[in-house]
């Protein structure tokens, strides 16, 4: 309405428009306009004010417990995991131990040269990027899945190499569409995101792998509720992230990696 | 992991948005209590970014799960709200006290976002991912808790049942 400044806004512009301008949150212009048509409108003008003086006295009424000491009991809180977190990386380290032997032990089974990969850190990536961006209402994906040739393309070129998409509505998941995110190293990676008639969402996350060409079998990693199965096969590195049960997101991932490898 | 000094100063702050949440100070320091273990167990999903935003997300995922525990909400009945060390003018003690009370009237979705946004400060984006809801969510809620407290303040304004407090 910056344009308008005395067009009527409609419920929710309106709504909007009195909370940032409480909470300073317009730009100069937006501002300016906002003033106008405020002293057009005496009854949002009273508004405005009874709930500034309201956020300054509800800033006032807690701001003093800021400044009283923090009980002793808080900080110890705090300082138990300090003296906790020596033992947690010990566990931590075995495990890391046993899995690195399992790990060394099975690449031997399967005669692939032993995969001393930076897998957990990206799996747990893929976890994390799954953890963000599934819950998104509004904004779940850049590109949306109408697009869907162009969205391929375009990751496509930024990872460096031919990318596809899998067609998972066999499991009763249609793509939603996909978006392009910095890896750990700083390198583009693609994620796709899938849902399904309940709202439940897997991506795929797929990065590239500067080491070379590569084949693993499925691992399985688990990060809090999100379920991962991820695989290197060629110059990718691919992970599937769900909140599903592990055997369906395996059957899952392994038409992934047929679809990806006809 | 955000390294323990960062963690310790967040402190002050979690206990007066855990206080103006819950009303009792008391249930506030075990909310903190609570959210800093929580926290501390979950270090491994730390990520560099907004410390408190992150820590606030942990106090609403404890918070809601205490809740439930509970059933509902428990307020304390009015006069027993206890009192805060307020360091504000006496003349404005009075009003001071009926906000505390207001508050307590609100919805806890209202209350909630009414606190993130004015006494954390946090972007209306930023209380959205804590809260777990969408932004138009946030913007309704802050509307509807703002003009809420309004009346409810409005009706205590020379309201004859007000209670003096000395």
């Amino acid at each position: 309405m910056s344009g308008k400044p005395n067009a009527t806004p409609s419920v929710g512009e309106r709504e909007a428009l009195l909370s940032r301008y409480v909470d300073d949150r317009l730009d100069v212009e937006e501002r300016a306009s906002f003033e106008r048509w405020l002293h057009d409108n005496p009854e949002d003008l009273e508004r405005v004010r009874n709930w500034q003086h309201h956020d300054r006295l509800l800033r006032q009424r807690y701001d003093a417990l800021a400044h009283t000491a923090v009980p002793e009991r808080l900080l110890k809180a705090a300082k138990r995991a300090s003296r906790r977190s020596p033992v947690r990386y010990a566990v931590a380290a075995a495990w890391l131990l046993v899995g690195g032997v399992l790990g060394y032990l099975c690449a031997l089974m399967v005669e692939h040269n032993a995969p001393d990969l930076p897998e957990i850190t990206f799996w747990r990536e893929a976890a994390y990027a799954h953890a963000v961006y599934v819950p998104e209402v509004r904004h779940p994906v850049e590109v949306g899945a109408d697009q869907e040739a162009h969205l391929v393309a375009w990751l496509s070129k930024r990872l460096g190499t031919k990318l596809r998409a899998p067609h998972l509505a066999g499991f009763g998941y249609t793509m939603v569409g996909g978006r392009l995110l910095p890896g750990s190293d700083g390198s583009p990676v693609a994620q796709f995101m899938y849902q399904d008639g309940a709202g439940h969402r897997l991506t795929l996350y797929v990065r590239r792998d500067m080491a070379g060409t590569r084949e693993t079998a499925f691992r399985f990693a688990q990060e809090g509720k999100i379920s991962v199965f991820y695989w290197l096969d060629g110059p990718l590195s691919f992970a599937l992230s769900g909140e599903l049960d592990r055997a369906l997101l395996l059957d899952i991932a392994q038409k992934t990696y047929q679809q990806l490898n006809p | 992991m955000p390294i323990q000094q960062d963690i310790v100063a967040e402190i002050p702050r979690l206990r007066r948005f855990a206080r103006a949440l819950t009303g009792d100070a008391y249930r506030a320091d075990d909310l903190v209590q609570d959210t800093l273990e929580r926290a501390l167990n979950k270090w491994m999903l730390w990520r560099p970014g907004n410390l408190r935003a992150w820590l606030l997300t942990i106090m609403h995922h404890v918070f809601i799960s205490q809740t439930r525990s509970h059933k509902a909400v428990e307020y304390y009945p009015e006069e027993m709200l206890p009192e805060l060390p307020a360091r504000a003018a006496q003349d404005e003690g009075l009003a001071l006290r009926d906000l505390d009370r207001a508050l307590a009237r609100l919805s806890l979705d209202q209350r909630q976002v009414l606190l993130l946004v004015t006494l954390e400060e946090l972007s209306y984006e930023e209380t959205a991912r804590v809260l777990n809801i969408p932004v138009g969510t946030v913007m309704s809620r802050l509307y509807r808790a703002r003009e809420r407290l309004r009346a409810l303040l409005a009706s205590q304004d020379g309201n004859a049942h007000l209670r003096v407090v000395k």
